[in-house]
C-alpha cells in the first residue's frame, strides 16, 4: 500500500506532494510551528480567529465566503493546536477535483492564489489588522477561552494538565488567556503575524490527484520566504522529576463525575519504544476490548466510558472516564488494578496480536482521510523522525509481549483528577 | 444483481433485492484500502406506537427503547460482539437517531468475514433479564453524561419548544425512569417487528470484489428465514402546526447563555423526489443567508449577538421537520427576536439568479467533498433509501434545480407561529 510523500525544499519553505487517486478533492495545508510559550500563545489564538474575517481583495467574510463559493464550495478551515510543546497554526483549504464539475477550468490556480492570499495578505489598515474586526475577534475569543467550562470532559482534560504540568510549558493552554488579551495592541499582533510567516517552520502539504511538477511550480511561484529563518526549532522533551502520585478533587454542578488520570511514560515519537508504547496503549485502553472498556465498563457496569490515550510529543498518557460520583474509589482502584494487571504481563499472546492489527486497521483508515495523511506526516515533522508507512507497520509487528511489560512499568501515576458532583458525593 | 454507473461522480453502484426482502447495496473503491459497512433499519426513537408483527393491535414501548435494543444487540449468550469483531481487526460501532437504527464496522482485512459477522449479529438477537437490568446502570450513565452538556440539552430543548406531542421532543435514550421499565418481551417485540430484513438496508463500500460479495451475502440470507411481514403499521400522535412553548427557558450551569430559535416544518410525509427538492432548499437556503457569507449572518455579527459557536442545522423526516439556527450569546432574548424577524422577512425576498447559480455550485462541492467519506456515502444512502431516495443523483438534480424552485420555496416558507426559541441560562442572570 504505502503513501507517497515527495518533499522538497524551496524559498525557506518544506513542500510535501502527497499524490493519490482517494477522493474527490485536492486538499492544501500551511502549516506554521514554533515552540508553544505564555509570551505568544494568546497572539497565536487569536490569529485564526481575524485571517478568517477577510483578505485584501476580499475584505469582508461574505466576499471571502462568495469567493469559496465560487471555487465550488471550497472549504477554509484555520485553526490553532498543540503537539507536545509545539505550537502549531494549520491553515487548510479543500477545494473539488476539477474533474467531477462542469467549467471549472483553472480552478486549482484560482484556489492556490486565494490561499496564499489569505496566508499573506490579509485585510490591513496601515500596519494594523481592521480595528473593527481586531476588537470584535478579541471578544469572541474571550467568551470562548470562557465556555471551555462547558463541555465537562475535555475541562476536566484541562484541568488535568494544568496541575500535572504546572511547571511545563505543555501546561499553557492552546486557546490563549484572558488576562493576556489586553497586553498587546492590534499593531503588536500584526507585527508578530509578519514575524511568524518568517521565523516559524513552515511546510505545505498537497494531497490528491494532481501532477507533481505543475503543482510544484504553481506553489513556489506563490509561496517564498527570504530565509532569515531563527533557530528556533523546538525539540520536545519529558520530565525527569519524580513527582510522586499527587490527587485534586473539584466539585461542580454535573451529574457524571469526569475521572481522569494523568501518567508520565518518558517515550516519544522518535523513540525505540514506541510502537510498544502504541501495543501497550491498545491492550490498556484504546480499543473496546482494552481492559480499561472491559473492567471498568461491562464488568462492573462502572462508567460510560473508559478509555486512553497516549501523548506522543510529552511522553505522557492520560486515562479519561465518566462516573457515577459515588463509584470514584471502586473505579479508581479497577484503573490501578489494569495498569497493574499490564505489569504483570496479565494478558494473551492472542490478545497482542489482536491490538497490533487493530492499530494498523486504525492507521491504515487515517490514511484513507485526506487530513488524516497529512496530519500522520507532519507528525513526522514535528516528532524529528522519518519513518515510511510501511516500516512503522512492520515496527508495530514486531512488538514483542516483553517489550510491551518493559513499557508498562515504565508508565508512572503522576496525577490523579476528578471532577464531582456539589457536595462530596465522591466519599460516600 | 443490478449495476449502475454514476457519470457525474464516477461511481459504480451493485445492488440486489434479495427474497427475503433486504436490499444490499455495494460500492467498490478499490483505490482506498478501507471498507465500511452499515446495517441499517428503518427504525428509530420515534417509532413507540405500532403493530407489532403478527398482530392486530397497536401497542406503546417505554422512551428509549430503540437505543437500548442497539446496546443490547451486541451482547451475546456467550460473547461480547465487540471481541469477535476485534479478532477480525475492524472496529464496531452503532447508533441510533430519532428514525434509524444503525450497525457498521470498518476494517482494512478480512472484509468478507466482517461483513457476515455484521449480519449474523444483528440477525441474531440474544436477550435475557440479567443483561437487560446489567445494561440499565450503563445507560443511565450515558443520560446523565447527556444531560451534563448544554449543548446537547439546547437541541433537546428547541425540540421540545416546537411539538407537543410527537415523539421527537423525547431524548433518543429516553430517561433514567424510563429506561428502568424496559423488558426482554418489549426488546423482542421491538426487534422482530422493526429488524426484519424488508425493514432494512445493508451498504458495503470500499475495497472488494462485488461479484463475490454479493454471492457470500446471498449465500448467508437464504439460509435463514423469517415471518412474512405485511408492511409495518405506525402510529403518530396529532401534531398541532404551532409550536408548543413560544419561548422555553432551561436553567443550567453556563459561563455564557446559549439559545437556539426552531422552525416547525409542515409535516407533509414527503418522499422521493419532492422530499429531496423540499430538503435541499432548506438547506440551501440556510446556507444563503446563514453561513458565514450570509447576509443574515453578517447583521447578527455586526451586532455583536453571535461568536464562532453560531450554528444551523435542519432535520427533515418523513414524520417531522424542525431547523435550528443558534449562538452562544450575552443577550438571548434579542438574538431571538433578530433571527425570527429575519427569517419573517425571506417571505417577501427574492434570489437573483447569479446568486442561486453560485448556491448550486456550492451544493454540489459540498456533496463532493463529503463522498470522500465512506462513512457519509454508505450511512446517507442508508438513510434516504427509505425515503425512496438515491443519494448518488443528488448532484444532477442540484444541477436542475432553478431560480423559481427556491423563490416558491422562500415565499411560503416561514409562519410565525411554527418558530420558537429555547434558552440555556444560569438561574439568576447577572447583569
Amino acid at each position: 500500500m504505502g503513501v507517497k510523500e515527495i518533499k522538497k525544499t524551496e524559498n525557506d519553505i518544506q513542500f510535501h506532494m502527497l499524490p493519490n487517486k482517494k477522493h474527490k478533492t485536492l486538499t492544501f495545508a500551511v502549516k506554521f510551528r514554533a515552540p508553544l510559550a505564555r509570551e505568544t500563545i494568546t497572539k497565536r489564538a487569536l490569529l485564526p480567529y481575524i485571517l478568517k474575517q477577510g483578505t485584501a481583495s476580499f475584505p469582508t467574510r461574505k466576499e471571502l465566503q462568495q469567493e469559496l463559493a465560487e471555487l465550488y464550495g471550497s472549504v477554509l478551515s484555520i485553526g490553532g493546536s498543540k503537539k507536545g510543546e509545539t505550537h502549531i497554526l494549520t491553515f487548510y483549504l479543500e477545494v473539488p477535483n476539477e474533474k467531477f464539475l462542469p467549467d471549472s477550468d483553472s480552478l486549482i490556480e484560482r484556489a492556490i492564489k486565494l490561499l496564499y492570499e489569505i496566508v499573506y495578505k490579509p485585510n490591513q489598515e496601515n500596519q494594523a489588522f481592521s480595528q473593527r474586526v481586531f476588537e470584535r475577534e478579541k471578544e469572541i475569543l474571550r467568551q470562548n477561552i470562557h465556555s471551555v467550562k462547558d463541555d465537562k470532559a475535555s475541562y476536566a482534560n484541562i484541568r488535568l494538565v494544568d496541575e500535572m504540568c504546572a511547571e511545563e510549558a505543555y501546561s499553557i493552554h492552546a486557546q490563549g488567556y484572558e488576562k493576556d488579551l489586553s497586553t498587546f495592541s492590534n499593531q503588536d499582533l500584526f507585527s508578530y503575524y509578519e514575524n511568524l510567516r518568517e521565523e516559524d517552520g513552515m511546510d505545505i502539504y498537497v494531497s490528491g490527484d494532481f501532477d507533481i511538477e505543475q503543482m510544484m511550480a504553481l506553489l513556489t511561484a506563490q509561496f517564498k520566504r527570504s530565509g532569515k529563518k531563527k533557530e528556533t526549532e523546538p525539540v520536545n522533551k519529558g520530565t525527569a522529576k519524580q513527582t510522586g502520585a499527587k490527587e485534586l478533587i473539584e466539585e461542580d454542578q454535573i451529574q457524571q463525575a469526569k475521572l481522569n488520570i494523568g501518567y508520565r511514560t518518558n517515550i516519544f515519537y522518535r523513540d525505540e519504544k514506541y510502537p510498544a508504547l502504541q501495543v501497550f496503549n491498545g491492550l490498556f485502553g484504546g480499543f473496546p476490548s482494552s481492559k480499561l472498556f472491559i473492567n471498568v465498563r461491562e464488568k462492573n457496569s462502572l462508567a460510560y466510558y473508559a478509555v486512553s490515550r497516549v501523548e506522543s510529543h510529552k511522553g505522557l498518557l492520560f486515562v479519561m472516564s465518566g462516573i457515577a460520583p459515588a463509584d470514584y474509589e471502586k473505579a479508581l482502584t479497577i484503573i490501578r488494578e489494569q495498569l497493574e494487571a499490564m505489569k504483570n504481563g496479565d494478558f494473551t499472546e492472542e490478545a497482542l496480536e489482536e491490538t497490533k492489527l487493530l492499530i494498523i486497521n486504525q492507521l491504515k483508515e487515517t490514511l484513507d482521510h485526506t487530513q488524516g495523511i497529512i496530519e500522520f506526516m507532519y507528525q513526522q515533522v514535528v516528532g524529528h523522525k522519518e519513518i515510511t508507512v510501511d516500516e512503522l507497520f512492520a515496527s508495530i509487528q514486531e512488538v514483542t509481549k516483553e517489550q510491551v511489560i518493559e513499557v508498562a512499568k515504565q508508565v508512572q501515576e503522576d496525577m490523579v483528577y476528578l471532577l464531582t458532583s456539589e457536595g462530596g458525593e465522591a466519599h460516600e | 444483481m443490478n449495476k449502475q454507473y454514476f457519470e457525474t461522480i464516477d461511481e459504480t453502484l451493485y445492488e440486489k433485492k434479495l427474497d427475503n426482502g433486504l436490499r444490499v447495496c455495494l460500492l467498490p473503491k478499490p483505490e482506498l484500502t478501507k471498507t465500511y459497512g452499515v446495517f441499517m433499519t428503518n427504525y428509530g426513537s420515534v417509532d413507540q406506537s405500532f403493530v407489532p408483527i403478527g398482530q392486530t393491535e397497536a401497542v406503546t414501548v417505554p422512551d428509549g427503547i430503540a437505543h437500548f435494543l442497539e446496546h443490547k444487540l451486541f451482547e451475546k449468550e456467550d460473547r461480547d460482539v465487540f471481541a469477535d469483531f476485534t479478532k477480525q481487526a475492524a472496529s464496531p460501532n452503532a447508533f441510533t437517531s430519532f428514525t434509524e437504527t444503525a450497525y457498521l464496522f470498518s476494517a482494512t482485512s478480512n472484509i468478507e468475514k466482517n461483513v457476515l459477522t455484521l449480519i449474523d449479529f444483528v440477525q441474531d438477537p440474544y436477550f435475557s433479564e440479567q443483561s437487560v437490568e446489567k445494561e440499565k446502570g450503563i445507560i443511565a450513565q450515558e443520560i446523565n453524561m447527556y444531560d451534563d452538556q448544554p449543548d446537547w440539552r439546547l437541541f433537546m430543548g428547541t425540540n421540545k419548544a416546537l411539538f407537543h406531542n410527537h415523539p421527537v421532543h423525547i431524548d433518543i435514550a429516553g430517561t433514567v425512569d424510563s429506561i428502568y421499565t424496559i423488558t426482554k418481551d418489549d426488546l423482542y417485540t421491538c426487534y422482530h417487528t422493526f429488524y426484519h430484513p424488508e425493514n432494512m438496508i445493508l451498504f458495503v463500500t470500499g475495497n472488494f470484489d462485488p461479484e463475490q460479495m454479493m454471492r457470500l451475502i446471498s449465500e448467508n440470507q437464504e439460509k435463514k428465514s423469517f415471518d412474512k411481514l405485511e408492511g409495518i403499521q405506525r402510529q403518530f400522535p396529532e401534531e398541532p402546526d404551532h409550536v408548543k412553548e413560544k419561548n422555553l427557558i432551561i436553567n443550567m450551569p453556563v459561563s455564557i447563555p446559549k439559545v437556539s430559535v426552531g422552525i416547525k416544518e409542515s409535516h407533509q410525509q414527503l418522499q422521493g423526489d419532492a422530499y429531496l427538492k423540499r430538503d435541499l432548499l432548506i438547506d440551501m437556503v440556510l446556507d444563503y443567508f446563514f453561513s458565514t457569507g450570509g447576509e443574515f449572518y453578517q447583521r447578527l455579527y455586526d451586532e455583536d449577538l453571535i461568536d464562532n459557536s453560531f450554528f444551523f442545522e435542519s432535520n427533515l423526516q418523513t414524520s417531522f421537520g424542525y431547523v435550528a439556527i443558534g449562538s452562544n450569546t450575552n443577550q438571548p432574548e434579542l438574538f431571538s427576536q433578530r433571527v425570527q424577524e429575519m427569517l419573517l422577512s425571506t417571505g417577501n425576498m427574492e434570489i437573483s439568479e447569479a446568486a442561486f447559480e453560485r448556491m448550486k455550485k456550492k451544493k454540489m462541492g459540498q456533496l463532493l467533498r463529503a463522498m470522500n467519506s465512506l462513512e457519509f456515502i454508505a450511512n446517507q444512502f442508508a438513510a434516504l433509501s427509505f425515503k425512496n431516495v438515491n443519494l448518488l443523483d443528488i448532484v444532477p438534480f442540484i444541477q436542475k434545480l432553478t431560480v423559481q424552485d427556491i423563490n416558491a420555496f422562500l415565499n411560503t416558507w416561514i409562519e410565525e407561529d411554527r418558530l420558537a426559541a429555547c434558552t440555556i441560562q444560569n438561574q439568576t442572570v447577572e447583569k
